[in-house]
Order: structure tokens, then C-alpha cells, then sequence
């Protein structure tokens, strides 16, 4: 993967293991993560995708039996190191996930809940902050006119971009995004890949997906997972048409996943 | 292969139907007879006077429970203060944080250890603890014997609660760099705050309508309940009392004691049931 190399990766995993109690999920993980692209990871399910991404903001720490270890460097300082400061590796790794969690309070607390966390807005920044992020996550037209209605009250793909939106108000660098369009029509979905597409000017993403065309589609590079490892990346130009691997091609071509 | 014949399944589902039908209807049955009963004997008791002035001597007409009324507000309003917090936040420990955990799991062993010890016996606990030393009865202890009654109920409820509230909103919350204690006062109490609200309001309808652990404690009294430091005037034991005297009128002051507590639960619970219900829209 010689395209990427030029620039300083985002995030550099090395040797990376993780494990549910006694059961390893990943094995010597290796990657670099290229700054303001989109990487997919694919591969089938159980592979592993989900667990890798969540190391990225050490959420799977919310869990008392699962564990990783190795090297994860963000911007060349290592996540994993226990002086780390969580607080601040997360507002910088913002996640969406599978399903949306829209907090059970207004659209308009919704965004301001994580911009108070992290920071001591006037309340004109905070109007301005909530406005440019929803502009940002492409909510703001359809939500403008009821900034007090529950979060829970809009629909599927509007909540999704509710959560997008709150993870770019507190000014992330990296945005994980773990099958974001899975539980979303498909005309919601295209606006998600859309909206990736825009954001990746500002933001590295990485987005875990089981639809091949979406990861042709958005992203610049793929990873392929298979058991835990990690079995190609590069381009995703190179990966979907001249994969390097033999499992890479079999997946792609469905010939098993 | 062989089919099984239907109809012994019928036969098991007709019979297995009839069955919980009757029972529901007789616990029906009982609970409508209590109601109309209690409300029939109560009903000519709840005057003005009743709700406005003191006991008289028996056989001297008028008099009330004004007093009793007073001081089962005080010491219900001073028993919630005391174990709904200490509830409330035990059962956010064992969701939040004891999950899993040894202390956790001993935490919750005696939660509902508690819940299961007769209120009775709750009632001697606080006496020995606070009336011997202090020398006489008071409405304080009292209000402590039912705060201990509703620490395990509302710690019982709140954590069911708060673990009903889906992982994916505690990741959600955490992912945005939330520290923990926030996480939970912030989105997961608000999530569920309906349940929470219920649990709580359904701890001071059961707490209301106790009597043993105040006999015990709060005793009785027919003044005003000016201060709690002594033997406090309130209706369960009122109604003990009353009931058990020989004379009718007494008697008759005891029923109308008997619906308003009743009426009162009532209240409590189906405004408890209409949050669940706005909970759920
Ligand atoms: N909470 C857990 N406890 C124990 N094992 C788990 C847990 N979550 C995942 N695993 C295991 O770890 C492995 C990787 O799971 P992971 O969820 O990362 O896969 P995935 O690639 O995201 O799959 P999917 O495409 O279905 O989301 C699987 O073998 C799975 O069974
Ligand atoms: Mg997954």
C-alpha cells in the first residue's frame, strides 16, 4: 500500500491482541490508518471488524473481562498506555454505531451535552456550535424548526445523523462508524455515504461494512479481516479489483461471508 | 410418523384456561369486596372534622385524625427522604457498577434478603437501635423502620430499571467522553426515569399502609405531632388501636381511617401506572 505512504498514519497499530476473557478475537494485528481518507473494514461476520474498531477509543473498557494488548499509536502516542487520558482520546475518536442512540433528550441537548463536556461554550458559541454541526452531519434543514422535540422522535436516518452530527461537535480527528447503515433505508443510507464522503476532508473515518458496493463506493482504503487478522489492505481500487490474497478475492466475489 | 392427536392438547388448554381464569376472578373478587366494604363502613366517618380536628374521649360525638394525618405525612415524607436516596443509589451501584462484581453480587443477596425480613421484625430492629437508648418512643424512628423497609424496594426497582436501558446508550455516551458518574445521572437515570419515579412512589404506597414496624417505634399519639422526638400520632396505628376498642365510634373512625389510606395508595399506584404508561409513549 504504497499510496499512503507519503503522510504520517492517523492511527499505527501494532501487534495488537484482543481478548473476551479467555477467548482471543484478534491476533498481531498490524495497520496504518491514513489521515483524512476513508478506510473500510470488511470481512465476514464474527471476523473481528467490530472488536478492532472499538480499541480505537478503548471502549471495550466498559467491560471488565475484555482486554487488548499492543501498540495503538494516535498521532504517534500510544492509546493503550494507561496514562492516556481517556476523556480526551474520545473526543478525539468520536464512534457511531450499528443501531442509533439518539440520549433520551431534545436535539438540540442532544449535540450541546457533548459540547459542555469538553468545553465551556458562551451560549452563543454553543447555538453556533450545534448549528454548524448539524449543518456538517446534513440535518440542520430537516431539524432547524424542532431543535426541542425528543431525539427519539425523528426518524431512523435522521437519528443516525443526529449521532454523527453529535460526534462532530466536540471536534473529533477520527470517526469510527461500525455498520452505520445497517439498520437505515436505502435512501437514508445514501445520504450517510454522502455525508461520509463530505466529511472525510476533515476527518480519517473508518467504517466497519458487510456491503461491498458501499466500501467501493466511499472508501479510499479496505481492509480485509478473516479470523482476526488482518489479511490485505490497500487501495480499495487494488483491493476490489486485484486483490493480493486468495480468501480477499473469495470473499469479494462471495464465494464465502 | 404417527400425528398426536389434538385433543388431549385441547383438553389441557380449556383446562389450563379455566383454571387461571378462576383464580384471577377470585383475587378480584376479594380485592372488590375489601374495596366496597372498606368504602361502605368508611365513607360516613370522613367528615370535616375528621380531617381537621383532634380524637375525642369516646362517646363525645365529633373529634378526627387530624393529628394521625399530620404525622403519617411527616413520617412517610421523612422515611422517603431518608431511604429513597440510599435506594435509589444502591440500585444504580448494582446496575452500573456491580455487575458481575463479588461485591456486587453480595450487595444484591442482601437487597433482597431485606426485602424478604417481615416489617415486624424491622420495627424491634429500630427500637432496640434507637427507642431503648433514647429512652421513648418518636416519629424519628419511626421514619428510619420504614426507610429501611423502602431501601431494598426502591434499590430493587431502580437497578431493574436501569439495566433494561440498552449497552449501546451507556457505549454512546461513554464514546463522547463522558466520565462514568455522568453516563449514569446524565443519560441512563433519564432514560429510565419513569420506572425509577415508579419504583419509588410504589415504596411509599407500600410504606403507608404500615403498621408493625411503627407500633414499635413511632408509637401513637392523639396531639399534634409538633416535633417528631417523641410518640407520633399516625393513622396504621391509629386504626390498630380504634379497632380493637369496644367502643363504636371509635370503631367507625377506624374504617374511615382504613379508606383513606386506602384511597391513598390508590392514588399513588395509578399515578405510578399513568408515568409507566407516558414512560412507554
Ligand atoms: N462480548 C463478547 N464476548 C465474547 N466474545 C465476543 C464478544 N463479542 C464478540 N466476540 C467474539 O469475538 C469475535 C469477533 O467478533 P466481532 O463482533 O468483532 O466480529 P465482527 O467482525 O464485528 O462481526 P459482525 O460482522 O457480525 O459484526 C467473534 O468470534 C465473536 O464471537
Ligand atoms: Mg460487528
Amino acid at each position: 500500500m504504497t499510496e499512503a505512504a507519503p503522510e504520517r498514519p492517523k492511527l499505527s497499530v501494532r501487534g495488537l491482541d484482543f481478548y473476551y476473557g479467555e477467548h482471543q478475537a484478534l491476533f498481531d494485528n498490524t495497520i496504518d490508518i491514513a489521515p483524512a481518507k476513508v478506510t473500510a473494514v470488511i470481512g465476514p461476520s464474527g471476523c473481528g471488524k467490530s472488536t478492532h474498531i472499538r480499541v480505537f477509543n478503548r471502549i471495550f473498557e466498559l467491560y471488565r473481562d475484555q482486554r487488548a494488548t499492543g501498540q495503538v499509536l494516535l498521532d504517534g502516542q500510544d492509546i493503550l498506555a494507561p496514562a492516556f487520558d481517556l476523556i480526551e482520546l474520545r473526543r478525539r475518536v468520536g464512534m457511531i454505531f450499528q443501531k442509533p442512540t439518539p440520549f433520551p433528550m431534545s436535539v438540540f441537548e442532544n449535540l450541546a451535552y457533548g459540547i459542555r463536556l469538553h468545553y465551556r461554550p458562551t451560549r452563543s458559541e454553543l447555538h453556533g456550535r450545534v448549528e454548524a454541526a448539524l449543518k456538517a452531519a446534513a440535518l440542520w434543514d430537516e431539524v432547524k424548526d424542532q431543535m426541542q422535540r425528543p431525539g427519539t422522535a425523528l426518524s431512523g436516518g435522521q437519528q443516525q445523523r443526529l449521532c454523527i452530527a453529535r460526534a462532530i461537535a466536540v471536534e473529533p480527528d477520527v470517526l469510527l462508524m461500525d455498520e452505520p447503515t445497517s439498520a437505515i433505508d436505502p435512501v437514508a443510507t445514501a445520504r450517510i455515504e454522502d455525508l461520509v464522503v463530505s466529511l472525510k476532508e476533515r476527518y480519517t473515518i473508518v467504517i466497519v461494512t458487510h456491503n461491498m458496493q458501499q466500501a467501493a463506493r466511499i472508501s479510499d482504503f479496505t481492509a480485509f479481516f478473516y479470523q482476526g487478522r488482518i489479511i490485505e489492505l490497500g487501495t480499495t481500487e487494488q483491493v476490489f479489483t486485484a486483490p493480493r490474497e486468495r480468501r480477499t478475492e473469495d470473499y469479494i466475489t462471495g464465494r464465502f461471508g | 410418523m404417527r400425528r398426536r392427536p389434538a385433543t388431549g392438547r385441547k383438553i389441557t388448554d380449556g383446562a389450563v384456561r379455566a383454571l387461571s381464569l378462576v383464580a384471577s376472578a377470585v383475587g378480584i373478587f376479594f380485592l372488590g369486596w375489601i374495596l366496597l366494604e372498606v368504602a361502605r363502613r368508611g365513607a360516613g366517618a370522613l367528615g370535616p372534622a375528621f380531617f381537621l380536628d383532634l380524637p375525642s374521649p369516646p362517646g363525645v360525638a365529633g373529634g378526627g385524625l387530624a393529628g394521625a394525618i399530620l404525622g403519617t405525612l411527616a413520617i412517610t415524607a421523612l422515611a422517603t427522604l431518608i431511604g429513597v436516596p440510599l435506594g435509589v443509589l444502591t440500585g444504580a451501584y448494582l446496575s452500573e457498577l456491580g455487575q458481575g462484581t463479588r461485591f456486587g453480587a453480595s450487595v444484591r443477596f442482601c437487597v433482597n434478603t431485606l426485602m424478604g425480613v417481615p416489617s415486624i421484625l424491622i420495627g424491634l430492629y429500630v427500637y432496640t437501635l434507637l427507642v431503648l437508648p433514647a429512652g421513648h418512643f418518636s416519629g424519628w424512628a419511626g421514619a428510619v423502620a420504614l426507610a429501611i423497609i423502602m431501601l431494598p424496594l426502591t434499590a430493587r426497582t431502580t437497578e431493574d430499571m436501569l439495566v433494561l436501558v440498552p449497552d449501546s446508550l451507556r457505549e454512546s455516551a461513554l464514546a463522547l467522553g463522558a466520565p462514568r458518574w455522568r453516563v449514569t445521572l446524565d443519560v441512563i437515570f433519564r432514560a429510565a426515569r419513569g420506572g425509577v419515579v415508579t419504583g419509588v412512589l410504589l415504596a411509599v404506597a407500600r410504606v403507608s399502609g404500615e403498621t408493625a414496624p411503627l407500633l414499635f417505634t413511632a408509637l401513637n399519639s392523639p396531639y399534634w405531632p409538633t416535633t417528631l422526638s417523641g410518640p407520633t400520632g399516625n393513622l396504621t396505628v391509629t386504626i390498630f388501636n380504634y379497632a380493637m376498642s369496644p367502643y363504636r365510634d371509635w370503631q367507625q373512625t377506624a374504617w374511615g381511617a382504613c379508606l383513606l389510606i386506602m384511597a391513598s395508595v390508590l392514588g399513588v399506584t395509578i399515578l405510578a401506572r399513568a408515568l409507566i404508561r407516558e414512560k412507554r409513549r
